[in-house]
């Protein structure tokens, strides 16, 4: 296993697997904020200190038990090019905080990238693990196993009164973030996610676009987390989160079945023609391409389009991104040069699918 | 300088906006600040607030109600002992230097995690090994206390068995320590 893998393939293993409800959720994702007793948090940190942080887990993540769970590839992030770590941003294996701030950074990916380990980000240690589908409660038993694993022999830094303690107060107590990708086009398109964002907001919960904080809702897809993370149990928080996505998903399928049973010719007409830009435009923006490819996604999963499989769209999704698309040039692009070469990969893509 | 947002081009766009007389200035190459504009242009400027910039509005909010100068400066200069971090410098980043500043910034934190969590307790996970230790700890202390008791009653018999147990229980602890 070699670290190019991980910036050669758009999509990750974990990615490919099918999940309940992925036609609507993309992946579900735990993420959780330790740090070591008796050294200063990243922000303060010295030379020394981060190393001496980055051996201590190191060896942690190299005990049997550890390895029972997956094969992990240890990366310090200075090693990596610019759009290395662009590319692991974009497929959510490494935060954009740890992209930027990668003096002292590491990250520890399993094979199949659906864990990523990531330390000295703002936190000493940040477990993360990623599902298909919806299957937040599974993503929390591994990501949970790994924690107990870790404190064999790691000292956190707990207080019995406030929990885990965190950088940011935010994180404070469970160090909890369970967050679902979901797509809603049908929601965007009668214009509902309006009134349900601020309902979502009201429960405990945040939303946001598909590359965290202050990211933009790019192809209608929104990721949903929870915001609280003391004074509930973890179960409770996962518990919340999946109740309101399951009322969200309900509410999109009702959608999806209304948009066809009243504007199936609209519909059809606008699938198609998203189907047709994407197929035969020599010079596409992200913003546009990710609108296109979510229609398309939307027709795919209303069965409108056939003989393309959904997660193709996903990884086009991905490759699109500007990292990625630099990536596989091999080599820096201005404006101009991104938006034919991701009209290309589009356009290849969708062909080669055709052919099969 | 170089843009903020992606940290390549050379920033070309300064500007300056103001959102509820708080002022964020935003260094931007063309790029991204047409990436942005389009964001801000169909969030009503909200998306482009991060959640940090909010953040310190929530810990800053008593300097709005408080208006006692001389508790405040006070309250700013609390420093934490073990990373040197001040309160003051604490409440514009947003982060803690370590894990102690929790404890010297304690009397302070309250109302700080009830405007964020609604809460004040951790109710979740323990870790399984320190947690061991920090339920043996909180025994102790509450075996001294009894101890106490006991003297000041009179009971010695008595004392003397909870003597016994704090012993034992102090051989333990040390013992998982070494």
């Amino acid at each position: 296993m070699t670290v190019d893998n991980f910036f050669q393939n758009a999509i990750s293993e974990w990615m490919r697997g099918d999940g309940p409800h992925s036609d609507i959720v993309i992946s579900s994702r735990i993420r959780l904020a330790r740090n070591l007793k008796n050294h200063p948090f990243p922000l303060l940190y010295t030379n020394t200190e981060s190393n001496a942080v980055i051996e201590e887990v190191k060896s942690s993540i190299s005990q049997e038990q550890i390895k029972r769970i997956g094969s992990f590839t240890f990366i310090p992030l200075e090693d990596l090019t610019l759009l290395q770590k662009k590319v692991l941003v974009e497929k959510h294996l490494i935060s954009l905080h740890l992209a930027n701030e990668s003096r002292k950074g590491a990250v520890a990916i399993s094979e199949n990238e659906s864990i990523s380990i990531m330390v000295n980000e703002e936190d000493h240690i940040r477990i993360q693990c990623l599902y298909p589908g919806l299957q937040i409660y599974d993503a929390w038993k591994i990501a949970n196993e790994i924690d107990n694993i870790f404190e064999q022999k790691l000292d956190y830094a707990f207080d019995e009164k406030r929990g885990y303690l965190t950088s940011c107060p935010t994180n404070v107590g469970t160090g909890i973030r369970a967050s679902v990708m979901l797509h809603l086009s049908a929601l965007v398109l009668t214009g509902q996610i309006n009134r349900i964002i601020p309902a979502i907001t009201q429960v405990g919960l945040t939303v946001r676009g598909i590359y965290g904080e202050g990211s933009e809702a790019l192809g209608n897809l929104f990721q949903i987390s929870n915001q609280i993370t003391l004074g509930q149990t973890e179960e409770d928080i996962i518990e919340n989160l999946h109740g309101v996505v399951n009322q969200i998903i309900e509410h999109e399928r009702q959608s999806r079945k209304n948009l066809i049973q009243e504007s199936r010719v609209q519909m059809e007409d606008r699938v198609g023609r998203a189907f047709g830009i994407l197929s035969y435009a020599r010079n596409i923006d992200s913003k546009e391409a990710m609108e296109r490819l979510s229609d398309l996604r939307l027709g795919i999963d209303l069965q409108l389009i056939k003989g393309i499989s959904a997660s193709v769209i996903n990884e086009l999704m991905v490759m699109i991104q500007q990292g990625f698309l630099q990536q596989y040039a091999g080599g820096e692009l201005n404006v101009e040069e991104r938006d034919v070469r991701r009209a290309t990969i589009i356009r290849e893509g969708l062909s080669s699918l055709q052919k099969e | 300088m170089l843009c903020e947002n992606c940290g390549v081009r050379p920033a070309t766009l300064h500007f300056t906006k103001i959102i509820n007389d708080k002022k964020t200035e935003f260094h931007l190459c063309e790029q991204c600040a047409k990436e942005k504009g389009e964001m801000m242009g169909d969030n009503d400027g909200f998306d482009s607030f991060s959640f940090h910039h909010l953040l310190s509005g929530l810990l800053n909010f008593d300097q709005v109600v408080n208006n006692d100068h001389s508790l405040k400066e006070e309250k700013e200069a609390i420093r934490c002992k073990t990373c040197g971090l001040t309160f003051s410098q604490f409440k514009k980043s947003g982060k803690f230097g370590c894990s102690d500043c929790y404890h010297y910034f304690e009397p302070h934190l309250e109302p700080i995690f009830r405007r964020i969590h609604g809460n004040t307790q951790h109710s979740g996970k323990v870790p399984l090994r320190s947690g061991k230790k920090i339920k043996q700890k909180k025994e102790l202390n509450t075996l001294r206390t009894q101890l106490q008791q006991k003297i000041t009653s009179e009971e010695f018999e008595e004392a003397a068995k909870i003597r016994d147990q704090i012993k034992e229980l102090e051989r333990k602890l040390s013992e998982r320590r070494g």
